[in-house]
């Protein structure tokens, strides 16, 4: 079964409908790219799989959870969802290790040495063991994302959301988190990428989603929708960021 | 200056029973107080609106009277019910404790505000729920950034404890009166009086300011 099921999905704000029809399906160890221009409804479709944002109808299956329903245990799905956001949302007032500790200690109850170990593991993984001690202030914005990854990791999800995570950093920082994100691809992670980035969803999506308007356009894989998109409305926004 | 020193070396010791009560009452309320403050701007916030409305209608109604009359209405309001009985000290520290409240939970609110909605994100997204992101991730950062504020209303409700001399309480305000009656020597003691609030008040800024650097936002 697919690990992610999305329905009819509608969400609005008030009167204004953000996404108006969203059918899709991401299978397990899927990397998938959404695009699309700012207003589409792309962050908000990401946020919606993990009810960040209430989900105003249709439905959301994730892992088997049908998380629109008001009966699921929302904090059990995210346990196994973890996401990533682009103004990083680190804990200023904890350490880079405390960061990572958290969770694992506060939801899922680990002891501190095994959580500790297993922290400074995914430090090390995406290069800042060293950082362990520090604390985020002192980090640049590259750093900091790869510590909001190690975070979201250090909870062994099943799937990985990220929401323009490469939107806010310097361009030199750019290449640093999206080679910790490229890793984690080839390792097989589920992960739904919100991006602008267009040379990471060719290179290392398996499949990419044009949003706009609330809806997607078009759907293919990187090859075919960046070489050759099908729509009026892709052709026009890739003429515009290519 | 013969005659200051006199009534400085007796009225002194009366004068720190008094301090003693003073600093007894303020920290037993301020506590209280703070816990109260914690309750109701959760209250507050809540997202039930009955309880809501009970948080605002109890901060609007200890802003909306005078400090005086919320201690007489507890002092002698409360006590002339036939069911309920206290004595002065215990009405005094309940009646700076709720003033007190009331300011916190404000302050406590637009602390608990002032955090980026991020930080919740992020927190709910590991899978912590809302109250352990409150107590992991909301509370303290908010309470740093409160600090300076929580300072000024402390400041605030140790001056207060000085009316409670008014129901009798032998604070120092109170300790004060007594001396000087027995004494006549109004200019001096109230000088020492004024003097001894001053060096509490300025201790309670000194610690204020050193846990502010302790705990400065990194």
């Amino acid at each position: 079964m697919s690990i992610i099921q999305v329905k009819n999905l509608k969400k609005s704000f008030g009167d204004l409908e953000v996404l108006k029809d969203i059918n899709v399906v991401i299978e397990e160890q899927e990397v998938l790219c959404v695009i699309g221009p700012s207003g589409s409804g792309k962050s908000t479709f990401l946020r919606c799989l993990n009810r960040l944002e209430d989900i105003t109808d249709g439905q959301v299956i994730v892992d088997g959870n049908d998380i629109t329903s008001k009966k699921t245990n929302i904090n059990k799905v995210r346990e196994n969802v973890g996401m990533v956001f682009q103004q990083f949302n680190l804990f200023p007032h904890k350490s880079v290790l405390e960061n990572v500790l958290l969770a694992p200690m506060k939801v899922s109850k680990k002891n501190k040495e095994e959580a500790k170990a297993k922290a400074l593991a995914l430090l090390d993984k995406v290069g800042l063991k060293e950082k362990a001690e520090s604390y985020p202030g002192e980090l640049s914005g590259g750093q900091k994302q790869r510590v909001a990854i190690a975070r979201a990791l250090a909870m062994d999800p099943k799937i990985m959301l990220f929401d323009e995570p490469t939107s806010a950093l310097d361009p030199e920082m750019v290449g640093d988190v999206l080679e910790v994100m490229k890793q984690l691809a080839l390792e097989g992670m589920t992960m739904v990428v919100v991006t602008h980035e267009m040379g990471f969803a060719r290179e290392v999506g398996d499949r990419v989603i044009f949003m706009d308007g609330g809806y997607i356009v078009e759907e293919n894989e990187p090859n075919a929708l960046f070489g050759n998109p099908q729509e009026e409305r892709t052709q026009a926004f890739l003429s515009k960021v290519l | 200056m013969e005659r200051f020193q006199e009534v400085f070396t007796n009225a002194f010791p009366y004068l720190m029973d008094g301090l003693q009560m003073t600093i007894y009452i303020f920290l037993i309320a301020i506590v209280l107080g703070f816990i109260i403050g914690l309750i109701v701007a959760l209250l507050r916030l809540s997202p039930i609106k009955i309880l809501n409305w009970i948080a605002i209608w109890f901060i609007n109604a200890i802003r909306g009277t005078p400090f005086i009359v919320q201690l007489f209405f507890i002092y002698f309001g409360l006590n002339s019910l036939a069911w309920i009985s206290f004595d002065n000290v215990t009405a005094g520290i309940v009646t700076v404790a709720i003033n007190a409240g009331a300011y916190f939970a404000e302050i406590i609110r637009a602390g608990i505000q002032s955090i980026d909605k991020g930080q919740t994100e992020a927190a709910r997204s590991l899978g912590l729920t809302s109250s352990q992101t409150m107590r992991h991730v909301i509370l303290p950062q908010a309470f740093r950034r409160m600090l300076p504020t929580f300072t000024n209303q402390s400041i605030i409700s140790l001056k207060d404890t000085s009316l409670l001399s008014i129901i009798g309480v032998a604070d120092l305000v109170q300790r004060g009166q007594v001396q000087t009656a027995a004494t006549y020597a109004a200019f001096e003691i109230w000088f020492i009086v004024g003097v001894i609030y001053f060096i509490l008040i300025y201790l309670l800024t000194l610690l204020s300011d050193f846990l502010e650097r302790r705990f400065v936002l990194r």
